[in-house]
């Protein structure tokens, strides 16, 4: 650090208007943590909580159905249409989907973790966890995008089943090609959690397990698992939430009958031209999210994101 | 511990997910160079010539400003009132202080649809225009914790005695900002700043909704796939915005880990 000694001599206390400030902060910790903190809570507090608010509120106005215009009167009509067909079936469907994500991404991430505490070597191990992390800050569209043309009649996937001497596989466009690209893009956010929690556990409870007379699997189902849960828990926090709220993954690979929640926010707000609904629809991952961090944060979630 | 077995079946299993992850950029990637218009595999030659297309092009140039003008003024946002509400909260110990912290998370922990409607809904219940300004707003709710969370893991690794040093030399209190408090931040500010960029430079879920009629460069590409234009284009477009959100992702991780410039 480059410092100006004449900036740091001892001598009499200096006066001046920017000392007289700073002994103040010093003295008054707590009012320099308030000025701190004023600006950024205040522009959450005014634009983002305001904002979900103004969300909340517009869900019990409605459209006109004639001119189109939002109507502020007050009342539950959004709310109810939630409970007509088609709407409880996109629900379960997007429910379903963000579980099948949720379980393949935990199939996919375990060994992959576990991979990456005890066996890779540390310099392999900084390596593939870059090459995880990476994807993730590597354009969502674009990641959504490639799967398309991979999974395209003449695309990738099928010019490789070809070359195995195997038949076409024509995926595109349905809900299994959304189960592909969502476990494919939400992979990472299982991944971090569970290497964290893996790492934490002490050879020596293995070790432990062996003298006791613990097998492999013994161990690996007894003493391992247990302790790797609040890390599947924190993963599946990620994957589910946000399988609730795309709308780009069902509107790229998605087909006729892939509707999800987030389609149909998407689709009221600009087709349908009815944001009211949009809005009270978006209540309905907001309070599967709010039940389901409930559950988590009982497997000890929190702890480990 | 693990038999041979199972390490090798350990092995095999990490490659499969290596590949998993990397394969299909590697496939884009191929594909910005297609010779064809037609997107089938194997591409039938090289080119490189969608790029220069794709530059040239009068609606990719405005949507590509854009987006770089979006995400710099969003970082700009990101740094000022994440770097406060770090500084403010890394040694505080109020009531709500729990409270505080989780409203800086919320834009990540929701949905972004819920973000994206929920400002929608402010900005049209306000009669605001949507504009450059209604992006970069979306874009710094869920900047801020960037900036936040890589600033407070900093503060939080440096001793409280550095800052008590300082003012007992007599320095004052933006002495000791200026050279204890920024060459101790400073790269994880930088850090902070590079992931916010990168964060912004990509995002389509909260953008869709604050942007109007206007194209960040996501966006004018959603509409390009969706309905199945300029897909050369769109292929070399789509390499470029890896590569550009790669390399500060790439740069911060540098920064920020332990062995990095002023780490510790």
């Amino acid at each position: 650090m480059a410092v100006d000694p004449a900036l740091l001599t001892e001598g009499s206390p200096r006066r001046g208007a920017l000392r007289s400030v700073s002994r103040f902060s010093w003295r008054r910790p707590g009012l320099k943590t308030l000025g701190q903190i004023s600006a950024p809570v205040a522009a959450f507090v005014f634009v983002y909580v305001a904002a979900l608010v103004a969300l909340l509120v517009k869900g019990f106005w409605t459209t006109d159905s004639f001119t189109g215009k939002v109507v502020h009167a007050w009342n539950l009509d959004n709310f109810r249409t939630i409970a007509d067909a088609p709407y409880p079936t996109i629900v379960f469907r997007t429910l379903g989907i963000a579980a099948a994500v949720t379980a393949t991404c935990m199939v996919l991430a375990f060994p992959y973790a576990y991979f990456l505490v005890r066996i890779a070597s540390p310099r392999l191990r900084l390596v593939l966890l870059v090459a995880t992390v990476l994807p993730l800050w590597v354009s969502y569209l674009v990641r959504v995008y490639s799967w398309r043309l991979i999974l395209n009649p003449d695309g990738a996937l099928n010019w490789a089943l070809n070359g195995l001497g195997l038949p076409d596989l024509n995926i595109a466009y349905t809900n299994w090609a959304m189960w592909l690209v969502f476990t494919y893009i939400w992979f990472p956010f299982m991944v971090l959690p569970v290497y964290a929690a893996l790492e934490r556990i002490p050879y020596s409870y293995v070790e432990a397990s062996a003298d006791l007379g613990g097998r492999g699997f013994t161990t690996f189902r007894r003493v391992i698992l247990p302790l790797a849960i609040p890390g599947l828990a924190a993963g599946s926090i990620f994957t589910f939430s946000l399988t609730l709220g795309d709308y780009i993954a069902p509107s790229l690979v998605g087909g006729p009958g892939s509707s999800l929640i987030g389609t149909v926010v998407f689709d009221n707000l600009g087709l349908a031209n009815n944001a009211p609904f949009a809005a009270a629809f978006a209540t309905v991952p907001l309070g599967i999210m709010a039940v389901y961090l409930v559950l988590m944060k009982r497997l000890g979630a929190f702890e480990s994101l | 511990m693990e038999t041979r077995g199972t390490r090798i079946g350990l092995w095999i299993w990490a490659v499969l997910v290596f590949l998993f992850l990397w394969i299909p950029l590697a496939i884009m990637a191929v594909y910005a160079f297609n010779s064809s218009n037609i997107q089938s595999w194997p591409i039938p030659g090289f080119t490189t010539k969608w790029f220069s297309e794709a530059w040239h092009d009068r609606e990719v140039r405005d949507a590509l400003w854009l987006s770089v003008r979006a995400g710099l003024f969003a970082t700009a946002v990101a740094l000022v009132l994440g770097s406060l509400a770090a500084f403010g909260l890394s040694r505080a110990r109020f009531f709500g202080r729990d409270s505080v912290s989780f409203l800086f998370v919320l834009p990540i922990a929701l949905p972004g649809i819920i973000t994206g409607l929920a400002l929608n809904s402010f900005f049209v219940l306000w009669g605001v225009s949507f504009s450059l300004w209604t992006i970069v707003i979306g874009h710094a709710t869920f900047c801020v914790v960037v900036v936040y969370n890589n600033v407070i893991a900093r503060l939080r690794r440096t001793s409280g005695s550095f800052f008590e040093a300082s003012a007992d030399l007599g320095a004052t209190g933006f002495q000791t900002f200026r050279y204890v408090t920024l060459p101790v931040v400073g790269t994880a500010l930088v850090a902070g700043g590079l992931l916010a960029f990168a964060l912004s430079w990509d995002e389509i879920v909260v953008t869709y909704f604050t942007a109007g009629a206007q194209n960040t460069l996501p966006l004018l590409l959603f509409g390009f796939i969706r309905q199945g234009q300029n897909l050369p284009i769109v292929n070399a477009i789509a390499l470029a915005v890896i590569l550009v959100s790669a390399i500060p992702v790439y740069i911060a991780q540098r920064l920020t880990s332990d062995r990095g410039p002023g780490g510790g």
